[in-house]
């Protein structure tokens, strides 16, 4: 698929990607290698595994990663209380029957690593937020990411049927390694100019009018150049267009209040609420024509 | 120079293919002369790139390869203008540095701590009186001694009082030793506080498998230790250059010591300096370092780098056992108030925040500048740092961390 088609597709998808994007998931699907997202929260890096995920319409498979987060949690971990069902309910069989009933496919819980090389078809595999995982997870990663391949002392080698489309997805609390940086393409993901973000409030919100829109993005963008404590995202820009429409506003000029109301879909600090008095939304409001 | 990068090379071996080898050979030296950091597999899947028709429009090629070679935020933002100078014969941005271009110059900036090294190194046979050469190395026991009770001396010598290279060496190996010492010991502590916790039935039930279930030997949850992070703010201004280079060295030290620390310089604006930090050779650091801190010397505007570390940094470095040390004298030239507002943020953020004053240790020292007045509500440890001995009176405090 070619940078212009993946583009297409995406927006079919309701993913509205920049050039940028669309080429790097062009050299994704090119060069097999994995894609690391990193940028604000809250400008869609998850969705954009969504919205890969609807591209080759195939399964999504989401490693949330967390503090602590370790090997069995996210690769395969046996089910050992069935296990020990099964000693019991067999006793008096042979050692090696029992041994072939309980360390076989049914007693193997998948976790999402092993699901994703798994799958006959090549799934999207999303680890999200990498930087919560520990240094340790990191470099396990690494490995299981050039190899796809895991080994399962009981089983055997379990090697990947279909190399996945990865695609990670960093906040930035913690600096990632360079090996793993170097392992992955890399793409920065920006918040979207106002242009960009009028088309995905039209693409996600039904019954939304193009002009409101357009007003909505502008707003979210002139909000996002005050001294913000939390910058609102595209998603709560999602929320308040949502808010928006629900309370039946066509034009933003029409209910100044209505907006500075539901201003609480955008900012969710105090510091910011305390900043943000009437007089400041009507002042930008001014300035959305 | 090429290599590191495999291309298909077609048969004549003149062909404009080659051409394109070279070329791309080329950028990739540029690249990692800019710091990038290229393998043979990058070269490889560019030489893909190409031949699979992204060379035809530059835009594109510049977009694919951006992709490819950048792997931070700071790569990705300088990729574009190394990527027009190379193919499109464009002038490169002022702060990029392009193939060959020449080594950190000699910067205004930081310049004491250039010349201490500089003393100390290379120089040293130009610039000395013979007798302070043979003084410690001559063997005679007289010699010994007065090495013994110079290096005794050397932790209680204000810092801008040590104008002897020597003493100036002394003290910056002390300091390195001293971060050192500090980490191991911060770190044995922090194991042995250890207590209380719950216990995990799937491990339990996993090791005791070979009891037939029976939970026998209980498995506990452990909490990862999350360890002691400490963020160093360091005042690079003029009026703080007496000390700069002592600090610089002990935070040298403190970077290479703790798995978790991060280092800003700040005078009229804030520059992360991990990276320069981590370089292994002091000296070498401290060049990085030296070109890092451009335009330091002048005044100082605390608040209003703070405000940028509390926008741009915190989140990133600062967690719930982070200790943020900010090492300055408080002459804000800025705005007094924007420094309380920032110190009240940073204070609601992190663990504690220890200000090391270097004017502390002098006698009849008030603190009066407005800056410090403004900062001190939200100080919890305001502690002198003017000799090597106030810097290791510092240790136990932060163990209680």
């Amino acid at each position: 698929m070619t940078r212009d088609e993946i583009a297409e597709r995406l927006a079919a998808a309701g993913y509205i990607a920049d050039r940028e994007l669309a080429t790097a998931l062009s050299l994704m699907q090119m060069l097999r290698r994995p894609l690391l997202l990193e940028g604000e929260a809250g400008v869609g890096k998850t969705e954009v595994a969504k919205a890969l995920a609807a591209l080759y319409e195939t399964e999504l498979i989401r490693l949330q990663c967390y503090e602590g987060l370790d090997q069995p949690a996210a690769l395969y971990e046996w089910n050992y209380q069935r296990q020990l069902l099964a000693i019991q309910a067999h006793q008096g069989q042979s050692g090696a029957d029992i041994e072939n009933r309980i360390f076989s496919e049914k007693y193997l819980l998948e976790r999402p690593l092993l699901a994703a090389i798994r799958r006959a078809t090549p799934p999207v595999l999303l680890i999200d937020e990498i930087d919560r995982a520990d240094d340790e997870f990191e470099a396990f990663l690494l490995e299981l990411l050039s190899d796809f391949q895991v080994s399962i002392p009981e089983l055997g080698t379990v090697t990947a049927d279909s190399i996945p489309y990865v695609v990670l997805t960093s906040n930035g609390t913690r600096e990632l390694s360079d090996a793993l940086r170097r392992r992955c393409l890399y793409h920065y993901v920006d918040y979207p100019d106002v242009d960009r973000e009028a088309r995905i409030i039209m693409a996600r919100i039904a019954g939304i009018g193009a002009s409101l829109a357009v007003q909505i993005a502008r707003m979210v963008d002139s909000i996002r150049k005050e001294d913000l404590r939390k910058v609102p995202g595209v998603a709560e820009t999602l929320d308040w267009a949502a808010a928006l429409v629900g309370l039946d506003v066509r034009d933003l000029h029409d209910a100044p209040d209505l907006v500075h109301e539901t201003l609480m879909c955008l900012i969710k600090t105090r510091e910011d609420k305390a900043r943000f008095k009437p007089e400041v939304t009507a002042k930008l409001l001014g300035k959305v024509a | 120079m090429s290599a590191h990068a495999p291309f298909r090379v077609d048969d004549s071996g003149t062909g404009p293919d080659s051409l394109i080898a070279l070329r791309l050979a080329g950028f990739l030296a540029t690249l990692r002369d800019n710091g990038f950091v290229v393998g043979p597999r990058e070269g490889e899947d560019a030489a893909t790139l190409i031949a699979s028709g992204h060379a035809e429009r530059p835009a594109l090629l510049r977009s694919a390869f951006k992709h490819l070679f950048a792997s931070r935020k700071a790569e990705w933002d300088r990729f574009d203008g190394i990527f027009d100078a190379f193919w499109l014969g464009k002038r490169v941005r002022s702060r990029s540095m392009i193939a060959g271009a020449q080594k950190p110059a000699d910067s205004p900036s930081l310049k004491t701590l250039r010349d201490g090294r500089m003393e100390r190194g290379g120089t040293q046979a130009l610039d000395q009186a013979p007798s302070l050469d043979d003084a410690p190395e001559s063997g005679g026991g007289e010699g010994r001694m007065e090495g013994a009770s110079q290096a005794q001396n050397v932790a209680d010598i204000d810092f801008r009082k040590l104008n002897d290279p020597d003493q100036v060496a002394q003290a910056h190996a002390a300091a390195a030793r001293l971060a050192q010492a500090m980490r191991t010991r911060l770190t044995r502590r922090d194991l042995a506080r250890h207590r209380g916790p719950r216990l995990d039935l799937r491990r339990t039930i996993h090791a005791n498998i070979s009891r037939g279930g029976v939970p026998i030997e209980l498995m506990r949850r452990r909490r990862k230790d999350k360890p002691l992070r400490l963020v160093v703010l360091l005042d690079a201004s003029g009026s703080m250059s007496l000390y700069t280079g002592v600090f610089v060295r002990f935070i040298h030290g403190v970077l290479d010591e703790f798995r978790e620390a991060e280092a800003f310089l700040f005078h009229t604006q804030l520059a992360h300096v991990s990276d320069a930090m981590k370089e292994r050779d002091p000296a070498r650091a401290l060049d990085r370092l030296a070109m890092m801190a451009q335009g330091a010397g002048g005044g100082t505007r605390i608040g209003l780098c703070l405000q940028t570390f509390n926008r741009w940094h915190a989140a990133r470095v600062i967690h719930s056992r982070t200790c943020v040390m900010i090492v300055s004298d408080g002459y804000e030239t800025g705005d007094a108030k924007l420094l309380g507002r920032e110190m009240a943020q940073l204070a609601k953020r992190c663990r504690r925040i220890v200000w090391l004053n270097p004017m502390m240790g002098w006698e009849g020292y008030t603190p009066e500048a407005a800056g410090i007045k403004a900062a001190l509500p939200h100080i919890d440890l305001y502690a002198p740092a003017h000799t090597l001995r106030s810097l290791q009176a510092l240790e136990p405090y932060l163990a209680k961390l």
